[in-house]
């Protein structure tokens, strides 16, 4: 299993806030891989800059063997790099099924192609096959984030960055957000995973890396990190 | 028969402001700037119709169509050169500048035809299709420009709710109007989706010329800039950034701009248009059919 994404050294600016210092880290194909860190750590920074929404003002992001870190973010996406945004930011306006149907805008397989990943999703996520054609903005907040993964999913993405997909979400339905996170890799897909829920996030994670102010503080095996002395007591409320 | 009349006319007038505030209302919507040079794009197409049509003898219909060209044109340079290097400036910073181009094409203009006014000729007036139809023993005339200019919008309204509401460009737009950042990582190309909205606009801008200026045959190169306002004025009334309200507000300001002419005074029908607009938003600050924006933070 080779290496699908490395970030090498990255620097990203909000104006004139360094937002992220000197981050590099790497995710091979196949694995989940869980960036955690508390509010404001640069997280989100982070994802940005992978998915082209913000721009590294040094350092190299590295996809398949492609630089991308140059790259607007609509061509990025259609080298299967799909990002499931912080806060879920599903088009409200649109019905369930016109957002799954944005989110095959690159594809140029045909329908037949098309409708097969329609069926995935809504097999996948049956819930939002009984909504499909209401107004997204109308579906709770679970449903919302389901709609978000789902829409990622209709572009045949390698690899799928999610970007806090338990927030605002009752345990129940965080539960259930991870056990499709899991499906989805286990059916070839590739992850990266921001969390603020660190426990859930390395309990499905392979490896983890711990972002602290704009710079990794520590990484390694996510059982490993579960374990460790210093995670326990910072982002899982360990005495 | 009379208020009929009145009202039919309104209508008519109030179409053209339809089809102005429709530009204004997608370029809102998508780009989130007001572009004030609109309406002069208006007056480059009604002298583009002028010289094919009135100078030239080109075929209507064909003048409109290359009208209808040189404004799409003008509309996607206008955006690239000026707009688009602002793309991350402050809105004020843009504002100056679309009314900067306003002033400019105004003054091109006049370098160019003179502030001379031309009597323009109108597209209508020797149609074998479309004559004017007399109803009720001839107490009620209905010219042939009104039914056009009707037409004409009701054509065009139903067609950009297609595109709008039914095809892949058309949901592209709506999802770069919602939230520009999760279009892009749809793969929507945000730039292009942006020249596309200032083509329909300007496109639609120069067949609004065209049909203003059949009613109003009187062309110079401040033409644009009353009709331009007043549609933006609708644009607002009918919630901008909404298509049907564009529509709805454009038609609402005509008919109630052509009545107050014919039954309170001609001098104060500006000003009562604009009252109107400043009662509603008052009331509803959004327009008529205006959604609320939650602004997260």
């Amino acid at each position: 299993m080779g290496e699908m994404l490395a970030v090498k050294g990255i620097n990203v600016y909000y104006g004139s806030i360094h937002a992220i210092r000197d981050v590099s880290f790497h995710v091979d194909e196949g694995e989940i891989v869980t960036l955690i860190g508390a509010n404001g750590a640069g997280k989100t920074t982070t994802m940005h800059a992978i998915s082209g929404l913000l721009k590294p003002k040094s350092g190299e992001i590295v996809y398949c063997g492609q630089t991308i870190s140059r790259m607007e973010a609509h061509k990025i996406i259609r080298l299967g790099l799909a990002q499931v945004p912080e806060g879920r930011r599903v088009f409200s306006g649109l019905t369930v099924q016109q957002n799954l149907q944005m989110g095959a805008y690159t594809r140029r397989d045909g329908k037949d192609a098309i409708q097969a990943d329609f069926d995935m999703v809504y097999d996948l996520l049956p819930r939002l096959k009984e909504r499909r054609s209401q107004a997204a903005g109308t579906l709770s907040g679970g449903e919302q984030q389901m709609l978000a993964i789902g829409r990622a999913l209709m572009c045949r993405p390698k690899m799928l960055l999610l970007d806090e997909p338990s927030m605002g979400l009752s345990p129940l339905l965080v539960k259930e957000i991870f056990k499709i996170i899991r499906d989805v890799n286990r059916n070839g897909v590739t992850v990266l995973l921001v969390e603020q829920n660190a426990k859930m996030a390395l309990e499905i994670a392979n490896r983890a890396y711990v972002l602290e102010t704009g710079t990794i503080k520590m990484e390694g095996e996510a059982t490993e990190l579960a374990n460790n002395i210093e995670v326990r007591k910072a982002y899982l409320g360990a005495q | 028969m009379q208020f009929l009349s009145y009202l039919i006319n309104g209508i008519s007038l109030g179409s053209v402001y339809a089809l102005i505030a429709l530009g204004y209302t997608m370029v809102y919507g998508i780009a989130k700037m007001l572009n004030f040079a609109h309406g002069d794009v208006i007056m480059i197409g009604s002298y583009v119709v002028f010289f094919a049509f009135g100078s030239f003898g080109l075929n209507p219909v064909l003048s409109i169509v290359l009208s209808m060209v040189v404004c799409t044109i003008l509309g996607v340079a206008i955006e690239r050169v000026a707009y688009r290097p602002l793309r991350e400036a402050p809105s004020l910073a843009v504002l100056i500048t679309a009314i900067g181009m306003s002033y400019l094409l105004q003054q091109v203009a006049q370098l160019m035809w003179t502030s001379n006014a031309k009597s323009f000729p109108s597209v209508v007036a020797n149609s074998s299709i479309f004559k004017p139809v007399s109803l009720f023993d001839g107490q009620l005339t209905i010219s042939a420009e009104t039914i056009v200019t009707i037409l004409a919008c009701v054509v065009i309204m139903v067609l950009l709710l297609y595109f709008i509401n039914c095809t892949s460009a058309g949901h592209a737009m709506q999802a770069v109007s919602e939230d520009r950042g999760a279009a892009q990582l749809m793969g929507v190309n945000v730039n292009a989706t942006i020249s596309l909205t200032f083509a329909i606009g300007s496109a639609l801008a120069a067949v609004a010329g065209a049909l203003l200026c059949s009613s109003y045959p009187s062309l110079q190169p401040t033409t644009g800039a009353m009709p331009g306002i007043k549609a933006f004025v609708a644009a607002v009334f009918g919630g901008i950034g909404s298509i049907p309200g564009a529509f709805l507000g454009g038609i609402l300001l005509g008919v109630i701009e052509n009545l107050s002419k014919a039954y309170i005074s001609t001098q104060l029908s500006d000003a009562i248009v604009f009252l109107v607009l400043i009662v509603v938003l008052l009331v509803k600050p959004t327009g008529l059919l205006g959604k609320k924006v939650n602004v997260k933070v």
